[in-house]
């Protein structure tokens, strides 16, 4: 673990950013302590930490959304004082977050336009703009069609877009946010391209990210925050995946398959669907005709880009919507659309399901943990007889829940909205796993979960899968899907585009069928 | 941007109720100082005239019933994710349930088939007018919080137009019905007592208490300790979650509007059945609407709405004393320091919060209690 040496007293414009000292309380956790940060400029860095380390808090104080309790800023060596977002943006820093800052029904030039149009006169303003754009379109290569309504872009155009607009704004130092969560991996290394050129061209680039391979990848200096404070600080040369990853974590940690697992051996078919289509509210088809089916003791791997279908068959298959068209045998039950399963039957028949969502879904916040920990299951005989609810069989329930998962704290009273992800994901799992189910539909089960956590939920999904159940995985993580599938398919807006064996599986060929191509599907 | 801290159970149940209360008699204080009178004296003249003598109380105790009525209706739909402002009109047709059905059996029936079936009819009557709203809502999308405040005029207007076109006496000028044969009036609190060998003042407390007080302890089973109140609380709490569990919405508004609209409609128990013995105009006064303010305030709890109840039925009795004993004070001044507790205790009730958070947050005390949590 490398400290840092103390900070030089006078200004050092080598470093685009130095932040000194910074401590920031929320009531009793302290969610950064002194901490110190430098960024070079003119490099790319990476920001790497578990959830709650404190990273998103530290950039929250750079981009003022926060004050610090403690510390000292300075941008470019000048001693700043950021109150607002506004500050932040005046001295040239911007930031791209996760969630797309768009407004949908505007044009892409409107949206860039937007708090900045520059003139009274908006036509004006908009020849201005579009002037400046074309040239920085040229210089930077993030191209996006400006007159194109948001809603009508991709989520590649809208993260260049995104780009764009804090360039627009004079911005030297361009804050990412998980900028690879919404893309495939050709549009990632586009971006990467992208930011490469940006770096070259001398502007200081800051990356808040999760993966790891891709500090390696793209970064130039890095930083590892632990519980608040700053554990690693040191050139991407000089470290790797695992050095990174215990520095996140504190402890060696196995990352991703587990070499010596015992092979999947797939049996029976346990649930088979056929024909799925999905149309939604607005009448855009989600799914269309989609055909699968889940074996006995083997994990079938979801891949694809967000919002490519993969959460409406989650939902049809557990029940909670019904398709247009298909059919479904599952435990011994037939259903053809519009009569179709609902969530309580699809339990009784054995199948288990960790919703994608789990703030809207997978439990009710405002309750207490051992409220939650019945949520589907509340008139099983052991949760409530007669239509009275039996506390104490509830509590000691999720007593034994939380000592199986390791939910911290074991406190069956706590409010679930009071967890962290990755104790919530636990008792979510818990309850699922609990049921033995034979089918187990499972999405996202590690997002915003610690790197610690995630290895432990990973030994339970394939100790289920060993145990003869049925599971199918949805994940934004490619590496994950890598890590637990057997069997991958690939889908893109609504469309099973392939099917691979694990042993078939590489980035290339997945990434081509996420984004549609065929040719990336077995010859 | 800040994100402030949720504050403690106990701070939010009991320390801001009373801080919110003591702001409003705090700004009432200033308000009556401001009109030349002695806010100590007003104050003390208002506790004596609620709790001060038999009387006080038990006129404390009546007005308290029926909010404890309109409070827990707020209280069951507020659990079930839904706002009801129909209070009101539920509480007339619960009248005109009880009432109708007295008029029509209480001279061939004996009081003891005679006041269960007005209560049922009251809770039928007022589930009935609040089901059409419910149904709207579930099925149709029509916001409740519009259409219930529709059927509260509906209902007034239902109501004079019954009375003075089929239910008024002939002859009489009075808008009123006949009066109930005595099996269908409930007893008195103090003719209760006598039956004790208590003797109590003359008031019009009666036993409709002990039907509040039932369905405050009937409201708290079904909520938190029965399998359908647990899945109405997840609806309420996350829809998103009920249906991840299978519970369906729909079924869930409708149940938590009827319940709510019987509760309401049980107030016709106490102001038909309980005191004037006949239908007449008007006897549900707003109560309807200060059942809102007392569920805010008592946190949608039947205990704190039971408390609040109290605290609403001492304002009623104690501020009607201050207006007959304080020269200068008028009735008008009881309704605005009625309206600094309804506007502090309830559409301000979280006002002071997070002020109140960070003072917790200085105690150092306090902090370590505190559960840490990334």
């Amino acid at each position: 673990m490398t400290k840092q040496p103390p900070l030089p007293g006078g200004p050092d414009p080598a470093y685009a950013v130095e932040m000194t000292g910074i401590s920031k309380s929320f009531g009793a956790v302290r969610a950064n302590s002194e901490v110190d940060f430098r960024v070079r400029a003119g490099r790319i860095h990476g920001l790497v930490g578990e959830n709650g380390a404190g990273k998103s808090t530290l950039m929250s104080i750079l981009y003022g959304f926060y004050s610090a309790d403690a510390g000292q800023i300075r941008l470019h060596g000048e001693p700043v004082n950021i109150r607002r977002a506004q500050d932040a943006i005046d001295h040239g820093v911007g930031m791209v977050h996760q969630h797309f800052m768009l407004v949908g029904n505007l044009t892409a030039l409107d949206n860039v336009m937007l708090g900045a149009e520059g003139h009274a006169l908006l036509s004006r303003a908009a020849a201005q703009a579009r002037q400046r754009l074309d040239a920085l379109m040229q210089s930077t290569g993030l191209q996006v069609p400006l007159d194109r309504v948001v809603d009508d872009l991709n989520v590649g155009d809208c993260q260049r877009l995104e780009i764009l607009k804090t360039l627009f704004r004079g911005a030297r130092v361009l804050i990412l946010d998980e900028p690879t969560a919404v893309l495939t991996p050709q549009e990632t290394v586009q971006l990467f391209e992208v930011l490469r050129r940006l770096r070259d061209q001398g502007t200081t680039i800051l990356i808040i990210t999760h993966k790891l391979k891709e500090v390696m990848a793209l970064c130039d200096d890095v930083t590892v925050m632990r519980g608040g404070r700053v554990v690693l600080d040191t050139a991407v040369a000089a470290t790797s995946v695992e050095g990174l990853a215990q520095a996140m974590v504190g402890r060696s940690v196995q990352m991703g398959r587990h070499g010596d697992a015992a092979p999947a051996a797939p049996g029976e078919p346990l649930l088979s669907a056929k024909g799925l289509s999905v149309t939604d509210a607005w009448g855009v088809q989600r799914l269309r005709g989609v055909s699968l089916t889940l074996r006995s003791g083997e994990i079938v791997g979801v891949a694809g880009v967000s919002g490519n279908g993969q959460s409406e068959l989650l939902d049809v298959l557990s029940g909670l919507a019904r398709p247009a068209a298909g059919t479904l045998e599952l435990g011994g039950q037939q259903y053809q659309a519009p009569r179709w399963l609902d969530p309580t039957t699809a339990r009784t028949l054995g199948l288990a399901h960790v919703p994608e969502d789990r703030y809207a879904r997978a439990m009710v916040m405002p309750f207490a943990a051992w409220e939650s920990a019945v949520l589907g299951y509340e008139a099983l005989p052991d949760y409530s007889r007669a239509g009275w609810m039996r506390h104490n069989a509830m509590r000691t329930a999720t007593a034994e829940m939380m000592e199986r998962f390791d939910v911290r704290p074991r406190q069956v009273d706590l409010r679930c909205g009071q967890f962290s992800g990755g104790n919530q994901q636990k008792l979510v799992l818990a309850r699922e796993l609990g049921q033995n189910p034979r089918v187990l539909l499972i999405g996202q089960p590690t997002r915003g979960v610690d790197i610690g956590a995630i290895e432990f939920i990973h030994d339970q999904v394939r100790a289920l899968r060993d145990a003869g159940c049925a599971v199918l995985l949805v994940s934004s993580e490619l590496d994950e899907i890598l890590a637990l599938s057997d069997r991958v398919i690939v889908m893109n807006q609504g469309v099973i585009t392939g099917e691979l064996a694990i042993g078939e599986c590489d980035v290339t060929r997945i990434g081509m069928l996420m984004a549609g191509s065929a040719q990336g599907a077995p010859a | 941007m800040k994100a402030a801290k949720p504050l403690p159970r106990w701070a939010d149940l009991v320390l801001l109720p009373l801080l919110n209360l003591a702001l409003a008699l705090g700004v009432a204080g200033l308000v009556v100082m401001g009109i030349g009178q002695d806010p100590v004296q007003v104050i003390g003249v208002l506790v004596k005239g609620a709790f001060g003598s038999e009387r006080g109380l038990s006129y404390t105790l009546y007005y308290a019933t029926t909010f404890v009525f309109t409070g827990l209706a707020v209280a069951v739909a507020f659990h079930g994710g839904l706002f009801n402002i129909g209070g009101e009109g539920q509480a007339i047709l619960g009248g005109l349930g009880a009432g109708l059905a007295a008029l029509w059996l209480s001279p061939h029936l004996g009081p003891w088939l005679m006041l269960p079936i007005m209560v049922l009819s009251a809770a039928a009557a007022g589930m009935a007018w609040s089901f059409i709203p419910a149904y709207l809502q579930a099925y149709r999308g029509s916001h409740v919080v519009i259409t219930t405040i529709m059927f509260n005029f509906l209902a007034a207007s239902l109501l004079v137009y019954l009375l003075v076109n089929w239910l008024k006496v002939p002859g009489s000028m009075a808008v009123e019905s006949a009066e109930f044969a005595e099996s269908a009036k409930l007893p008195r609190m103090h003719e209760l007592l006598q039956h004790l060998g208590v003797e109590w003042a003359s008031s019009p407390l009666n036993a409709s208490v002990f039907l509040a007080v039932a369905a405050a302890v009937g409201v708290y089973l079904f909520l938190w300790h029965s399998r359908a109140g647990y899945r109405m609380r997840t609806v309420g709490a996350s829809e998103g979650a009920a249906a991840y569990a299978g519970i369906r919405p729909q079924r869930q508004v409708l149940l938590s509007m009827a319940l709510s609209g019987g509760l309401a409609g049980l107030v016709g128990m106490n102001e038909v059945a309980g005191v004037s013995g006949r239908l007449m105009l008007d006897f549900v006064a707003g109560a309807g609407f200060t059942g809102i303010a007392v569920a805010l305030m008592g946190r949608n709890h039947p205990v704190g709405v039971v408390l609040s109840s109290l605290l609403f039925g001492a304002l009623f009795q104690g501020g009607a004393e201050v207006a007959f004993e304080v020269p200068g004070f008028t009735r008008d001044m009881v309704v605005a320091l009625q309206g600094f507790i309804v506007l502090f205790s309830g559409a301000m009730s979280y006002v002071m919060a997070p002020w109140l958070s960070r003072a917790l947050a200085a105690l150092p005390a306090v902090r370590t209690k505190e559960v840490a949590h990334g």
